[in-house]
């Protein structure tokens, strides 16, 4: 399983054509405490940057990006009873949304970990 | 990821509520989080005396009212709850406090507020509204009287205006003084009173009562350990609490002396803002503006018996028939169902029609639901009224209820508890 970043603080986590979405823990460090998360209905089709979720937090809502295109295979239960997860467990148990994955060749256009963690050393 | 509302990027580490994204931007990228957009405070943000020492306790500092300031510390929530439940300290040394002084300062100041200052007696405070000529609201304020001398307490992010509007208002005869070797702390929460009284404030002077029988809405003169202090029993929060003006260079020494209480946190103006909508109190430049009069913001007890009967301040024509007619619109609160905000900019229909907008709305932690303020047509104002908010698209049921949100719990002398 492979792990990739947005420059819009998405994380997925790619096996075989699955990607587990969730948002960064630098990210829900940013936004502070959640309060909610709107999560995409099952079968729904994205497009890579097209809003897939909305995160909202004490400070602002904010759109989450689907880093790739595809469709919406599962979605985060614990969520709706626990959106705090997305704060405490932001790159694992605080996922939000499976995509099974149109084109993984769109994943090039990603960074790893190292470059990420680069990228926010530069904010 | 991208905020779609009040902030233009995620990691600006501009905070928002005062600084006041345009709402009509919500849902573009527009970074509209920057208070050079909205405010008249110097382009590059000053510090405050506590700067250091919020920074070593962990304030993430942003940019608000022209001033460098912790907007959190661990978390707005938990920080909210503890102000709720223990005490908060909260550095608002970026407010103004002013001085109005010189024969015929009562007078002089009545022409430019709607209060009886005659009824204020030494030592007390009242909620008060700096008007501009048509009524609208150019700030509101607390004065205080010490016999012939008035002080006012003012927003941070339009102190600089006030100054500039009363130098050109008040008569030669008064003399304006900005107290800015001041800082300004307030210490709020159940446990403010006990935490406070720990540190035993002395009277200055004989008359002045001891700090236990400084009631609401009061203000006397103290000392501490050789440190003059204003002591005010007010704030922001909704819970019992003081405001103590603070030289500068004693300010560091009082916030370390306060938060050695074990009931004592320091709190961002994060967690000031959700607990100021949970009191339903207005916050300037948000719920109230030069746009909206006293009267459409609920702030008719602002204008007193005296000043109904007799007129003579500014925007008085216009007030008065306001009072007699009943505004056009209402400042409200609403009850939002589910769990998404609606924030500020966010239309509020009844039905298909646009009656009003969002001036301030978040999550409430006390009630663990949304709330919000709203600025809406008299006509659906009535508490109980089912409307619909308009969220980036997404429709939200909201149901008008009173406010606040959460009761008061301030501290009334000889009252029942």
């Amino acid at each position: 399983m492979t792990v990739y970043y947005t420059k819009e603080h998405e994380w997925i986590a790619v096996d075989g054509a699955i990607g587990t979405v969730g948002i960064s823990h630098f990210a829900q460090g940013q936004l502070g405490d959640i309060t909610f998360v709107e999560l995409p209905a099952v079968g729904k089709a994205l497009k890579a940057g097209e809003a897939a979720a909305v995160v909202d937090s004490v400070k602002a809502a904010s759109d989450v990006y689907a880093p790739v295109t595809g469709t919406v295979s599962d979605v985060n239960p614990a969520l709706e009873g626990e959106p705090e997860l997305v704060n405490t467990d932001a790159e694992s148990g605080g996922w939000l949304l499976r995509l099974t994955l149109s084109d993984p060749g769109e994943l090039d256009g990603l960074m790893d970990r190292a470059a990420y963690d680069a990228y926010v050393a530069e904010l | 990821m991208v905020p779609n509302c009040a902030e233009g990027r995620l990691v600006s580490n501009t905070y928002n509520p005062e600084d006041a994204g345009n709402p009509e931007d919500a849902g573009n990228l527009e970074d509209t989080g920057n208070p050079e957009d909205v405010d008249d405070g110097p382009a590059e943000p000053l510090t405050l005396p506590l700067d250091a020492w919020h920074r070593a306790r962990g304030g993430r500092m942003v940019p608000f009212a022209g001033y460098q300031m912790p907007v959190q510390y661990e978390g707005i929530i938990a920080e909210h709850r503890w102000t709720r439940s223990h005490a908060g300290l909260f550095d608002v040394s970026h407010m103004g406090q002013l001085v109005v002084s010189g024969e015929g300062a009562e007078a002089a100041l009545e022409a430019l507020l709607p209060a009886d200052l005659g009824l204020l007696k030494p030592g007390a405070l009242r909620y008060s509204l700096l008007l501009d000529d048509d009524g609208g609201i150019l700030d509101d304020l607390i004065v205080g009287r010490w016999a012939d001398t008035f002080q006012l307490v003012v927003n941070g992010a339009t102190k600089w205006d006030d100054i500039g509007h009363l130098r050109e208002r008040l008569p030669d005869a008064i003399t304006l003084s900005h107290r800015d070797e001041q800082g300004l702390l307030a210490l709020q929460g159940p446990s403010a009173a006990a935490a406070l009284a720990a540190l035993a404030p002395e009277p200055a002077m004989a008359g002045i009562a001891p700090l236990a029988a400084l009631g609401f809405m009061q203000t006397a003169a103290y000392v501490w350990q050789g440190r003059p202090l204003g002591i005010s029993r007010s704030g922001y929060t909704g819970e019992d609490g003081f405001e103590i003006s603070v030289q500068a260079e004693d300010i560091t020494a009082l916030a370390d002396a306060l938060c050695a209480h074990p009931e004592v946190k320091p709190i961002g103006l994060g967690a000031r803002d959700s607990l100021r909508l949970e009191a339903g109190l207005p916050l300037y430049g948000h719920d109230l503006s030069e746009a909206i009069d006293p009267v459409s913001a609920g702030l008719g007890f602002a204008i007193s018996k005296r000043r109904r009967a007799e007129g003579g301040f500014p925007g008085a024509v216009r007030i008065l028939a306001l009072l007699a007619d009943g505004p056009p619109t209402r400042r409200v609160g609403l009850a939002i169902e589910g769990r998404m905000a609606a924030r500020e900019g966010a239309k509020v229909l009844a039905g298909d029609t646009i009656i009003g907008t969002v001036t301030s709305g978040g999550f409430s932690p006390t009630l663990e639901r949304p709330i919000a303020m709203a600025r809406i047509g008299a006509a659906h104002a009535a508490p109980g009224t089912a409307l619909t908010i308009d969220a980036n698209g997404r429709h939200l049921g909201a149901i008008v209820v009173p406010m606040p949100f959460v009761p008061h719990r301030y501290h009334r002398t000889g009252a029942a508890k």
